[in-house]
């Protein structure tokens, strides 16, 4: 027993108190911070696509327009910032050291400062509404969540802080994606070679490498955002010479790979869950990884396919345009893999299988309406339509979203060491199917038939089809509630205990620690053969 | 396990710490008191106080723990591949950066100026309007652009050899030649000050005498947004290098274990990379 050692039996006493989630270094701790950060701005989030939906059930106004816009900002900042941004993080502080058998995430203060800045940024982002209560500034941040200048050069005070929201977050992310990729390089077991790291750990790569090339423009712009508005500079005004589309480049160079960001991890997660529920190996994981390389190199150069009606010569747009259909070649090597991993095998329908599969579904078509939107000609009809807003949310939603909480449902038993109920799980995955298609199909229609979407009243053609949105949106949510209750349950200690493996066909080195797994995983790293 | 070298062994996770909430805190403060400030509120400068003095006790107190860790040997091979791992990527994400701000540039230079000269005549609001570079736009008060073959050129030179004499210190330091190490950290120091020195007057000459200011049109908000970030990493810089020579000074690392003087120096080498590129996309061509 050496000097080293001795250090470490002290090191296992587990933390206690509040000072255990403010200080901790620990990457299992950090990683249940972002993912119970991430379940309670999930659920501000609903909420406030709660308030859109009342707005939008029938053709009249309940909050003045300034209030409906700023609610629809805040939703889309929220869910994608605060919601499935940490959701990912917290799977990949969790999971990533157990899968590639490291002591810990490879730079651990830092790990636990990613984490707090984030709170904070939420703050940020909400406290105009409540300042405007108290007769300080006129709301939150009101230009919808891409910020088009000149709208938001014009803004409140909430352009300000959401401003600084996104360098908070700017920063967690760059903190936490070096994070990541620093231990990926650094802290493998001997023997668990790159070709041989979990696939989940190779989707949060690329994301780490994304994160890192287009977070930092995007901290640019909002910086020259910033100085627009309170400078003087004219970087986005033409009477200077700038130009208000300029805003645009920086901010889809961010957003569209953003979009990525969003996917890949749980594009990730999706073959683990996959294979274990069809009793079956991964299909084409060397295709996927592959594909997970093409889906990062190509997501950086379609940024303008969001700008199709913006002005943009024709040679530009033809290349944003067949780029862009470029990314549904690895995307179909993707979705062609999970097939040929559930095909033939002898499959069961737990409930992380049941919301796996409703992932491929919905986000295929969240993929095949991306196609439409990008074709240059025929996006012109479909921009800033509601058409647009469906796509999005089956891309969104129907991706990262189904398979966070897909993720949720077949790591809960090994984080907890408890199983959660089956039965509950079961009515959540229905109810969402049910609700979110009852939400969204309406809202393709609605699109297509020339429904602007950010608009708080509309024409009365569209009663019918809002209406029903706004059903399934009620649906959507309540079942939501479900998953909090289930959560509640098993972190109260209530259901049976969750074996080692948890999941007969279950896979890979988080499945060899008992559940829940030891405060610090591996004493000694295992070694792969 | 027979295949594990030692220092795989055993991985240092440090304790928990209190430093990184509190620097959360610092910042939320600093970002609300900024809000505040710039729209006139009265809370602002105390908020923004209050979190400048809190930002600069944690990173204090941070800094010393990590170095207090170094020198009390906690650190071997395999932590030391993190922490390079993790400035080569920090770095990397300046590089995106600097990145977006040229690719800004550039934009603006052979786009949003041109096209917005070449409107047709019967629609655009400013019909007089020309292409050029550098350009006020259309409504923008004339100025002058700063000659770069004065002080910027000068800046250049200072700046390089900058590179020239960090290097050197390396060099002592790896070595055991510690007078070499501090007298060669002492020169970039100072030629680091003579270099944000120039850049100060530069800055005044530009607002007082050729109306080159953040208001005069895209190529000044441009000029300074460029040449001001690239003067706070120099800031910061000289601040990480004054910190390195006080740490050689009180006979800290090892010819072959100094990270912190590595990746400093690593962070001045980029910062003298930028500012060749700005010397030659934004003062010179």
């Amino acid at each position: 027993m050496n000097a080293a050692h001795a250090h470490e039996a002290h090191h296992d006493e587990l933390p206690r108190g509040i000072t255990r989630w403010l200080f901790t270094t620990n990457h299992k701790d950090i990683g249940r911070l972002y993912i119970g950060f991430s379940v309670i701005m999930f659920l501000v989030g609903g909420i406030l696509a709660m308030l859109i939906r009342t707005e939008l059930l029938r053709p009249t106004l309940l909050f003045p327009p300034e209030i409906y816009n700023q609610i629809i900002t805040v939703h889309g900042l929220v869910m994608v910032f605060a919601a499935v941004m940490p959701a990912t993080t917290g799977l990949a502080n969790y999971l990533i050291p157990m899968m590639i058998g490291a002591p810990d995430m490879a730079l651990p203060r830092l790990n636990n400062w990613g984490f707090w800045l984030l709170p904070p940024a939420a703050v940020l982002l909400v406290m105009p509404f409540f300042l405007m209560l108290f007769g300080i500034g006129n709301g939150a941040i009101d230009t919808g969540w891409t910020m088009y200048a000149p709208l938001s050069v014009q803004g409140g005070i909430g352009v300000d802080f959401a401003i600084f929201a996104i360098y908070l977050m700017g920063a967690s992310s760059l903190l936490s994606s070096i994070n990541v990729i620093v231990t990926i390089f650094n802290m493998r077991a001997p023997g668990m070679t790159m070709m041989k790291l979990p696939i989940f750990v190779w989707s949060w790569l690329i994301t780490a490498f994304l994160l890192i090339a287009v977070f930092p423009p995007l901290v640019a712009g909002v910086t020259m955002l910033f100085a627009d508005r309170h400078f003087g500079t004219h970087f986005f005004n033409a009477a200077g010479g700038g130009d208000p589309v300029l805003w645009e480049h920086l901010f889809w160079f961010f957003g569209h790979p953003e979009v990525y960001i969003l996917l890949l991890p749980t594009a990730g997660i999706l073959p683990h869950i996959l294979s274990t529920f069809a009793r079956k190996p991964i299909y084409g994981y060397k295709a996927q990884v592959y594909s997970f390389w093409a889906i990062g190199a190509l997501s950086v150069v379609v940024w303008a396919h969001h700008m199709f009606t913006s002005g943009m010569p024709v040679p530009a747009q033809l290349y944003f345009m067949y780029a862009t259909m470029a990314i549904s070649i690895p995307v179909a090597v993707l979705f062609y893999c999970w097939f040929a991993t559930i095909w033939q095998g002898s499959m069961t329908f737990e409930t992380p299988m049941l919301f796996a599969l409703g992932y491929i579904v919905l986000f295929g078509v969240g993929g095949l309406t991306g196609l439409v939107l990008s074709d240059a000609v025929a996006d012109q009809q479909y921009h800033n339509s509601y058409f647009l807003v469906a796509h999005f949310h089956y891309a969104l939603f129907g991706g990262p979203v189904m398979g966070i909480i897909a993720a949720t449902y077949f790591y809960l038993p090994k984080i907890t060491g408890r199983m959660y109920s089956e039965t509950l799980g079961k009515w959540h995955f229905w109810q969402t199917l049910v609700g979110f298609n009852l939400t969204f199909i309406p809202q393709f229609f609605l699109g297509i038939a020339g429904m602007p979407r950010r608009i708080p009243d509309y024409a009365l053609q569209f009663a019918h089809l809002n209406m029903l949105s706004s059903i399934g949106a009620y649906i959507l949510g309540s079942a939501q509630l479900l998953l909090v209750y289930n959560l509640i349950q098993v972190m109260r200690g209530v259901g049976k205990k969750a074996t080692t493996q948890v999941w007969e066909g279950a896979q890979g080195l988080e499945f060899t620690l008992s559940s829940p797994p030891p405060y610090h995983s591996f004493d000694t790293q295992p070694v792969i053969q | 396990m027979p295949a594990v070298t030692q220092s795989r062994g055993h991985y240092y996770v440090p304790q928990p710490s209190p430093y990184p909430i509190m620097l959360s805190g610092a910042i939320f403060l600093i970002a609300m008191g900024a809000v505040l400030e710039v729209n006139a509120l009265k809370a602002g400068p105390w908020s923004l106080l209050l979190g400048g003095l809190l930002f600069v006790y944690v990173l204090f107190h941070w800094f010393g723990k990590v170095v207090g860790e170094s020198e009390g040997g906690r650190y071997h091979t395999w932590e030391d591949r993190s922490f390079r791992m993790g400035m080569v990527w920090f770095i990397l994400s300046e590089v995106a950066f600097f990145g977006g701000l040229f690719g800004v540039l550039f934009y603006e230079r052979n786009i949003s100026v041109v096209s917005l000269a070449s409107l047709s005549r019967t629609f655009t609001p400013y019909p007089g309007f020309t292409a050029a570079w550098p350009s006020a736009g259309p409504l923008g008060k004339p100025f002058s652009a700063v000659a770069p073959w004065g002080i910027p050129a000068l800046n250049t030179l200072i700046l390089l050899s900058s590179g020239i004499t960090v290097t050197w210190a390396h060099w002592g330091l790896k070595t055991g030649r510690r007078g070499a190490a501090i007298a060669g950290l002492a020169f970039t120091v100072a030629l680091g000050l003579v270099f944000l020195g120039f850049q100060a007057h530069e800055f005044y000459e530009a607002y007082t005498k050729l109306g080159l200011t953040l208001a005069s049109g895209v190529y000044g908000a441009t000029f300074f947004l460029l040449t001001g970030f690239h003067g706070l990493h120099v800031t910061i810089g000289v601040i990480m290098l004054s910190v390195i020579l006080a740490r050689c000074i009180k006979g800290h690392f090892k010819p072959d274990q100094h990270f912190a003087f590595e990746a400093v120096s690593w962070y001045w080498h980029f910062v003298d990379v930028v500012w060749l590129l700005l010397f030659v996309f934004v003062y010179w061509l």
